[in-house]
């Protein structure tokens, strides 16, 4: 592989029928190829989620990511839009399902495409990832330290309830990626979130690193761990190679 | 994490941004993570006019410790101020 890629923006149909804009990568050296949609965290539509995209395509799959903060604030700087987002309560589950689900379609329709789409998050993305696996049909999902699965933080908006019930409508294997030292999720709470996932004989497979915290993916934090993150991308990319693969 | 936790109130006054001064309608406090500062949170403030879009912004970052000092210096300032001026 080359890892020859285009990237652009674009605008796709979201929750509602809404135009979004999103950010597609591409890969340029393969005839066929699965989808990935990339949630950003809540920083934002921001460049190092972008960058995330790119590597999916560089490594051979067409990866979309919306802007979930768009209707908040069209043509804004990622960091004015997350402040104008956060301001407004963030982004309503139901409206998120929405935007994956339309980004999920744009993969879908694009020449090439296999028809397998899996979606990845980070952080609060983490935790809209596992929303997404419940609430639409995909092949393949990776939660990344997503927290409020379980439970929901006493001072999160009243708006956001935890989703461990849905477990039982999850539509495709799960990959979970956690940090031993993370305290939102703390590992008791994705070893709960496991066992639910137990009980209704869902495919998942969860991972927790020693010496890593929240955000180990992040190489521009201070909570970067290369051990995990390299670990991390392995694993990421046998889980996708497996259930995405043309 | 992302915490969600988020304070807001109500502003009147004036903040220069990218594009000049403009007024005030409401300032949020949160802490979370940053876009800019080297930490994984800090304690940050949007000084806002939503009206005037959403750049209409005046954005810090702070350390929690340069978030507490800046409370006691706003506590310690305002309680020095003359009589009648405040």
């Amino acid at each position: 592989m080359k890892e020859s890629l285009t990237a652009e923006t674009v605008m796709i149909a979201g929750h509602g029928g809404d135009q979004i804009e999103a950010y597609l990568a591409r890969p340029q050296d393969t005839q066929t190829f699965g989808g990935i949609v990339v949630i950003h965290h809540m920083p934002g539509y921001d460049s190092s989620t972008k960058e995330i995209a790119r590597k999916f395509a560089a490594h051979g799959y067409a990866a979309i990511m919306p802007n979930l903060y768009w209707r908040d604030a069209p043509g804004a700087s990622p960091d004015d839009a997350a402040a104008a987002a956060r301001a407004k309560g963030g982004v309503p589950d139901e409206r998120l399902v929405g935007d994956v689900g339309g980004a999920a379609e744009y993969l879908r329709g694009m020449a090439g495409c296999n028809g397998k789409i899996g979606v990845i998050g980070y952080c609060s993305g983490g935790r809209q990832s596992f929303l997404s696996a419940c609430s639409l049909p995909l092949q393949a999902a990776v939660d990344c330290y997503g927290g409020a699965v379980v439970h929901v933080p006493e001072q999160a908006p009243a708006s956001m309830k935890p989703i461990v019930g849905l477990a039982k409508d999850l539509s495709c294997p799960l990959l979970g990626l956690f940090g031993a030292d993370d305290q939102f999720p703390p590992p008791a709470e994705t070893a709960e979130l496991s066992q639910v996932l137990d009980s209704f004989g869902k495919p998942h497979e969860f991972h927790t690193f020693e010496g890593a915290g929240h955000a180990f993916f992040s190489p521009d934090r201070p909570s970067y761990r290369v051990d995990a993150a390299t670990k991390g991308w392995e694993l990421v990319w046998d889980f996708f190679g497996k259930h995405l693969a043309s | 994490m992302c915490t969600y936790l988020t304070e807001s109130i109500e502003a009147a006054g004036s903040g220069k941004g990218a594009n000049g001064w403009f007024g005030l309608s409401e300032v949020n406090v949160y802490f979370d993570h940053p876009v800019h500062a080297p930490a994984d949170h800090t304690l940050n403030i949007d000084f806002a006019n939503p009206a005037k879009g959403p750049a209409a912004r005046v954005a810090v970052e702070l350390t929690t410790e340069t978030a507490r000092a800046l409370v006691k210096a706003i506590e310690a300032t305002l309680a020095a101020v003359p009589a009648g001026l405040a």
